[in-house]
């Protein structure tokens, strides 16, 4: 079964994309990062699989159901179906618990202290303190440069187009780190910047 | 003189009495034991079974009670702090998040869709799941 998660600022930033898709799965709204946290997603969109049991056999990977922004990142969708597919149909592509651990990203402590500065940034957003609240989304980005869930993330928050100057600034900086575009063979040409 | 204070404790919000002292935050020990089940006993803070040691228990402990920044580092917890605009946010320390994720135990969640109706990831045990994280950005 696929749960799909949107690490939106709100439910009304996600609901266009919820309705035009009209899933049958649960489709859920994760403003203050939940899942970003308890799984260090540092990017989107990440997939992760599942088993049975409950276990991770296939980490944190950046992979994509469509070709729209292929001439940008240069994976291609169609391998990635391609071993979803497999897995669900003959249980292919699982990777070890050794091949999982290897290819998982760890936080640091600047990684955890950045959720922190985020949670903080986001209540304070709550409450209506937007320039308290932007003090800490920068904060956080400072300490967690390459997480876009926080970078990317906070620029529709504070005022800035996460599609604008801003994004190809950070692009320039290197994607997130990624450990499992080594294991997963969808990339077919160099990320643009 | 002691004033309202927001503490998010790993993401859930505890509304308590904080007391100011500059940048410092005094919360006293009952109620930062009602928000984060650490008390502080003898042997240092300490939460069901399990005690961390305290080292220099005049730098943790005021007359306002706990000094915040003190218990997070006692635990090795990450600590976002806004003492001008009464609120902090205490994280999950890496090594704790890092030990979890290494398990291979896919960590469990409850969050809502958009009825508000909530649902979490371990009422889908014995079925393969993709957990995908997108969003409109």
């Amino acid at each position: 079964m696929v749960i799909t998660v949107a690490l939106d600022r709100s439910a009304e930033d996600a609901r266009p994309w919820i309705e035009a898709a009209r899933p049958t799965h649960p489709s859920l709204i994760d403003p203050s990062h939940v899942l970003a946290e308890l799984y260090h997603v540092v990017n989107v969109p990440t997939v992760v699989w599942i088993d049975e049991t409950g276990r991770i056999v296939r980490p944190n990977d950046n992979q994509f159901a469509t070709d729209t922004f292929t001439a940008f990142h240069g994976k291609a969708s169609a391998p990635y179906l391609d071993l979803i597919r497999a897995w669900v149909n003959e249980g292919k592509g699982a990777l070890s618990a050794d091949e999982v651990r290897r290819h998982q990203l760890l936080p640091s402590p600047e990684a955890q202290l950045a959720r922190a500065e985020r949670a903080l940034a986001w209540r304070l957003h709550q409450r209506g303190r937007a320039e308290a609240a932007k003090r800490h989304f920068e904060r956080a980005g400072e300490l967690a440069p390459q997480d876009w869930t926080i970078r990317r993330g906070s620029m529709p928050i504070i005022g800035q187009n996460p599609f604008g100057p801003e994004f190809f600034e950070l692009a320039k900086q290197g994607a997130p780190p990624a450990p499992m575009d080594e294991v997963t063979p969808t990339r077919i040409a160099p990320r643009a910047v | 003189m002691s004033t309202s204070f927001e503490l998010i404790d790993e993401g859930a919000l505890k509304a308590l009495d904080a007391t100011l002292e500059g940048e410092r935050v005094f919360i006293p020990a009952a109620a930062l034991e009602r928000a984060t089940g650490w008390s502080l006993k003898p042997e240092g803070l300490c939460r069901d079974a399990a005690c961390v040691p305290v080292r220099d228990r005049a730098a943790l402990v005021g007359a306002g009670g706990v000094n915040l920044a003190g218990f997070a580092a006692a635990l090795g917890r990450p600590l976002a702090l806004d003492v001008a605009e009464g609120v902090a946010a205490l994280g999950t320390a890496a090594p704790d998040r890092g030990t979890a994720l290494a398990s291979l135990e896919a960590p469990d969640f409850s969050l809502p869709d958009l009825s508000g109706l909530r649902h979490s990831l371990s009422e889908h045990r014995g079925k393969k799941a993709l957990l995908i994280a997108y969003a409109s950005w």
